[in-house]
């Protein structure tokens, strides 16, 4: 039977048949847990499997990110209680300083084209950008996962969204996560596993397949494939210290439904208060002025992310009245920006430059707002009171940039 | 070990709609087991909280007895990923949950807990009345009001859902994988 991209990965982790609507055990090639979520998988595990070795300690990982270093004594208690557990069981933890857990998997190469991956963290179907199939679960089913390398799935159907046209700076590959959301709504693809095609989807680079593909919880999609290109496959084989082989639908493979998006000429978006779903034109909700920028968060934490809002910036101050926060997604990312300037760039130009993490999303260090606060940000979310009780609305980093130098936000094309 | 638990329920019913009669659908967590209460983790202290925001059923932990079960109409445990929606139930002795539709989130906690749920599209069919009693087989996929003498099929337990039942709950499975 032709298969698509999902029911491939899934077929060669299961001895299961993979069908849609089919519930399947699922081998995992890596199991994780965070700081949030992370103590709780201990306390599961040592209540019901006392003694016991996690099945593949070289396949297990914490990774912390949610709140690095710890802000409060119960998250540094809870990180201790994840790192003793992990010295004992001989587990590696990507600690405080390591960023995004997310991110530091694909960077790592432990998650790959074609592989498994599950993680306490409602994003880790990030790994769809790469090809990865990534779960976000609860600490019930990452202590099982720890125990046995396996979890159970319901294979989901698929469906295809082709991109037709193109799109051109100031427009950038969040601005299409966010037409897509202003296309599909916060469940119009609800349980469905999706895969990206036409020429603005190949064209993706992997920074910008991360930016999309984290988007797709927020579209209620189990996750957001985009076949790899030759890039995408270098980039996985360097993080993997070997050669990968890429991940594709058969050609024949059936699929729920097929749905065309017109990205020709599109322009920069924003999402408003109160839900992801909520988007809106910049032009459209430009004027209204800002307290805060966050720059960050697992959807726009990339070195381009932070080029693009320097470039946008291009040496000129953060507006009077605003702070703007810079939290790269992980700890390379963060020295990249060391090494080629960005960070002191940004610094200079009034920027908070902090250490790699989730940062506001996950209630961690930086970009929680205050009743009243108007906030711009890169970041995937802006229920109400997810950040604080402030008003988040969501944008580009182009967008966010613009919005930075006028003090209101701003359509980025009016300063680029 | 524990004796093999059965793939069948049978046990009186509690069909959860309006006073119209119809299924209540989109009942989602926060009208289960409100967030008020979320800082319960005694299993046995959640029963008192269960459909306590759910107009015109917060009186049921008092008339629930152990061996009733839940029927609900589409949608039912929508929102927020808390297991106390599942286990609010459980602790009083409620012995499983057949519906038009689950939430995914539900579901997935509902067959972790080895709580028995059963989808069953058909279910408005079965014309249940609070006291009829309903027999589910895990099995076959056959779902009856026994009182009325109506069948219809349901969903039978995938394999996943069987092994997690049988050996209690997802974690005792892990247990029983050695």
């Amino acid at each position: 039977v032709p298969q698509t991209i999902i029911e491939k990965i899934i077929a060669s982790h299961s001895a299961d048949d993979a069908y849609p609507g089919a519930t399947v055990w699922l081998e995992l090639d890596v199991r994780a847990a965070r700081d949030f979520g992370g103590a709780n998988v201990v306390k599961n595990f040592e209540a019901h499997y006392a003694g016991q070795s996690v099945a593949d300690a070289a396949k297990t990982f914490f990774t912390f990110d949610c709140v690095v270093p710890a802000k409060d004594i119960p998250y540094a208690e809870n990180q201790q209680l994840c790192r003793k557990f992990a010295a004992r069981q001989g587990i590696k933890v990507y600690d405080v300083d390591a960023g995004i857990g997310s991110h530091v998997l694909m960077a790592e190469g432990l998650a790959r084209p074609g592989g498994t991956v599950v993680n306490t963290d409602s994003h880790m179907n990030i790994a769809g950008a790469i090809g990865c199939l990534g779960q976000g679960m609860g600490d019930v089913d990452v202590a099982f996962a720890f125990r046995t390398g396996r979890t159970w799935l319901e294979v989901p159907p698929s469906v295809k969204v082709v991109l037709k046209g193109k799109y051109k700076w100031p427009t950038t590959a969040k601005d299409l996560a966010l037409a897509m959301l202003r296309r599909f709504g916060s469940s119009g693809l609800l349980g469905k596993a999706v895969e990206l095609y036409g020429p603005a989807a190949e064209a993706l680079s992997v920074e910008e397949r991360i930016t999309v593909a984290s988007t797709a919880t927020e579209m209620g999609a189990v996750a957001i494939f985009v076949p790899p290109n030759e890039e995408v496959l270098e980039w996985c084989g360097g993080a993997a210290g070997a050669e990968v082989a890429g991940i594709y639908a058969d050609a024949d493979a059936s699929y729920g439904a097929t749905y065309e998006l017109d990205v020709d000429d599109l322009e920069p978006l924003v999402a408003c208060p109160p839900s992801p779903a909520n988007v809106k034109a910049a032009g459209e909700v430009a004027g209204k002025e800002i307290g805060s920028a966050f720059f960050g968060s697992c959807t726009n934490g990339r070195l381009e992310d932070f080029r693009a809002a320097a470039r946008i910036m291009s040496g000129r101050p953060v507006a009077d009245g605003v702070l703007a926060y810079a939290v790269p997604a992980t700890r390379r990312i963060f020295g990249a920006m060391l090494a080629e300037g960005l960070a002191a760039e940004l610094f200079a130009a009034g920027f908070v430059v902090s250490n790699a993490g989730c940062g506001g999303c996950a209630q961690g260090q930086v970009g929680m707002t205050g009743k009243g606060e108007v906030q711009v940000s890169t970041s995937n979310r802006n229920f109400p009171g997810k950040q604080g009780a402030g008003e988040t609305y969501l944008c580009s980093p182009a967008t966010a940039a613009a919005s930075v130098l006028m003090g209101s936000i701003t359509d980025p094309r009016e300063v680029a | 070990l524990t004796a093999a638990r059965p793939l069948l329920i049978e046990g009186r019913v509690w069909p959860v709609v309006r006073a119209s009669g119809a299924y209540i659908d989109d009942v989602d967590t926060d009208q289960i087991f409100h967030n008020a209460h979320l800082a319960v983790t005694d299993i046995e202290e959640m029963g008192r909280y269960a459909f306590g925001n759910l107009a015109g059923w917060e009186d049921f932990p008092a008339k629930a007895k152990p061996g009733d079960v839940l029927a609900v109409g589409v949608n039912f445990g929508a929102g927020s990923s808390r297991q106390h929606a599942v286990d609010c139930f459980r602790a009083l002795g409620v012995v499983g949950v057949v519906g038009v539709s689950f939430g995914v989130v539900y579901k997935r906690n509902a067959i972790n807990a080895g709580w028995p749920l059963v989808e069953c599209p058909d279910l408005p069919k079965l014309e249940l009345a609070a006291g009829d009693v309903l027999r589910v087989n895990f099995k076959t996929g056959e779902a009856a009001n026994v009182m009325k003498g109506k069948v219809v099929p349901a969903r039978p337990f995938s394999r996943v859902q069987t092994d997690i039942y049988v050996a209690g709950d997802l974690l005792a499975y892990g247990s029983s994988l050695g």
